[in-house]
């Protein structure tokens, strides 16, 4: 069985850290990664921009909506998620677009990567 | 606990020095006075301290500072009304309930205007630069009068009248609690934005202490951009911050001396925020309203991009320089533009450009230094010579000294270089 682990902290919280204390945490997490990835256990590793480079794809009207800002409705959940290569947002949004007409209802949260490991699992 | 844990003394710091902006900001709308709210949210603070490292910081510290806050506030001032008694803390942390009600009236559009008040209140237009820059560091981030002392190089005592005296200053002038109209949250945007900038630059000008600054200006932006996330030119504050601090690394060899763009070793610039910066440049393009800090970062975008400094791509800088001339006139954007007309079209026509600003800069130690510069691949080098030194004479600091000192020896080294045979 293969299993996704989403972070969630504040990021108020995250972002008062100092540069070293930030340093620390990710050498803590490394640490854990490293035995992982020994044991061959250890698949993609994200770290995502700050909410504030969020873009949101509201595909439950039609033409879908831009939204500046982060997904921000409780009422739906996470069910999935893409990493794609694009050169722009508008290259992003174009991706979510046609990804959305193939499956209308519900958003999706664009969001850069600010640190991407890709693992070595299939 | 395990000292890695939620009670660890660095998490707790983080926890409310993540919260505290938010904190103060609810807590003056509720009592409407700057000292009580930041009395107030001290004694949160310390309560915070003696209860957190038991129980963890509760699921919201916001809501949890807020509520203790304003308890502490009505314990301290005695007020004369009836209010309805609220929960313990050393019981609040337990309480998801009374945090989710607290949290849902901190909510909401109310929220977003109290964070923009308590910034907006350091942007009195009496306040000359370092006072609006001293109060916010005070007020809103909460760093201690010794921390903002040792920022400005002065004594604590100094430092303390000074902040007195800002604090005495705003308190005439009131700020409406009303919340503000489109307009008027437009122009204190505009405000904070600006102050906020003022922060980071403060901090940009020095390596050390004075650099902590830049990370709690590109705290508050991101801060402000959360709630206020459709706006551009926040967009584009954010990204100047985060592209200029990007090469914080760069900037000062081991002496603490100023190293050039061109020379800097780009391999130390920071990645991640590079990307962040581009990612919200994307963002704020998409608006299609250009603004004075989605040009400048849009600017800086240009430098980082370029691989090696022969890379940038100069025409570029020199029409966006002349965008934001016309957005906002300003002799100074076009000595700027003159630097990269210097490097589309030689040294020649960029002194075309410099020379009608004379009048109006003469005062200014970057005009003479960067006139100096093209007379002397010009070749002129009496003038050159001139410039320079009128350029040291009015340097404010030694690094601005020392900054010009490096730019003549390494044009003179050059030229002597072109000089010679080929």
């Amino acid at each position: 069985m293969q299993y996704a682990i989403l972070c969630y902290h504040s990021e108020e919280v995250v972002g008062a850290w100092s540069a070293e204390e930030d340093a620390a945490v990710m050498a803590r997490l490394s640490v854990v990664q490293e035995r992982l990835l020994k044991e061959g256990r250890l698949g993609p590793v994200v770290r995502l921009l700050p909410t504030t480079t969020a873009t949101t794809l509201r595909k439950d009207s039609d033409p879908p909506l831009v939204i500046d800002g982060p997904f921000a409705e409780t009422r739906e959940q996470l069910l999935g998620f893409y990493i794609v290569n694009a050169d722009s947002l508008d290259a992003v949004l174009d991706i979510a677009r046609d990804l959305g007409q193939a499956n209308p209802g519900g958003s999706y949260e664009i969001r850069p990567l600010a640190l991407f490991f890709p693992g070595p699992l299939a | 606990m395990s000292d890695l844990g939620m009670g660890d003394p660095a998490w707790i710091h983080a926890t409310l020095a993540g919260a505290r902006p938010q904190a103060v900001a609810a807590l003056l709308r509720y009592f409407r006075n700057l000292d009580a709210a930041e009395e107030a949210v001290q004694d949160a603070c310390l309560r915070a301290l003696k209860h957190w490292p038991d129980n963890g910081p509760p699921r919201d510290p916001v809501a949890w500072l807020v509520m203790v806050g304003r308890n502490a506030g009505i314990d301290g001032v005695r007020r004369q009304r009836r209010l309805t008694a609220l929960p313990d803390e050393a019981v609040l942390s337990d309480l998801e309930d009374a945090e989710a009600d607290a949290a849902e009236r901190l909510d909401g559009a109310h929220y977003r205007d109290d964070v923009l008040r308590l910034m907006f209140i350091c942007c009195h237009p009496d306040l000359p630069p370092t006072q609006q820059i001293a109060l916010a560091l005070r007020i809103v981030s909460g760093l201690s009068v010794k921390q903002i002392a040792r920022v400005f190089l002065v004594g604590e005592s100094a430092m303390e009248q000074r902040i007195t005296r800002a604090k005495a200053r705003i308190a005439a002038g009131a700020v409406p609690f009303e919340a503000p109209g489109a307009v008027e949250r437009a122009e204190r945007l505009a405000a904070v934005a600006a102050m906020l900038y003022l922060v980071f630059t403060e901090g940009y000008s020095a390596a050390g202490e004075s650099a902590r600054l830049c990370e709690e200006a590109i705290r508050l932006a991101r801060l402000l951009l959360r709630l206020f996330p459709a706006e551009p030119e926040l967009m584009g504050l954010l990204a100047l911050m985060l592209l200029q601090h990007a090469r914080a690394a760069a900037r000062f060899d081991a002496q603490g001396a100023v190293v050039l763009l061109e020379d800097q070793d780009r391999r130390l610039w920071n990645r991640p925020l590079i990307t962040e910066g581009l990612a919200l440049i994307d963002k704020a393009m998409r608006h299609r309203t250009p603004g004075a800090y989605q040009i400048q970062s849009a600017i800086a975008a240009l430098h980082v991009r370029a691989e090696r400094p022969q890379e940038t791509d100069w025409a570029q800088i020199e029409r966006l320089y002349l965008a934001l001339e016309r957005l906002n006139p300003s002799p100074v954007v076009t000595l700027n533009r003159a630097v990269a007309v210097s490097k589309v079209a030689g040294p020649e026509a960029a002194l075309a450009v410099v020379a009608p600003l004379e009048g109006r800069l003469s005062g200014y130690f970057y005009f003479h230094g960067v006139r100096g510069g093209l007379l002397l691949q010009l070749g002129r080098r009496r003038e050159a010579r001139a410039a320079f030194d009128r350029a040291i004479a009015l340097a404010s600091t030694a690094a601005e000294a020392a900054h010009i000192r490096m730019h003549l020896d390494r044009l003179e080294r050059e030229a002597a270089g072109d000089a010679g045979p080929a």
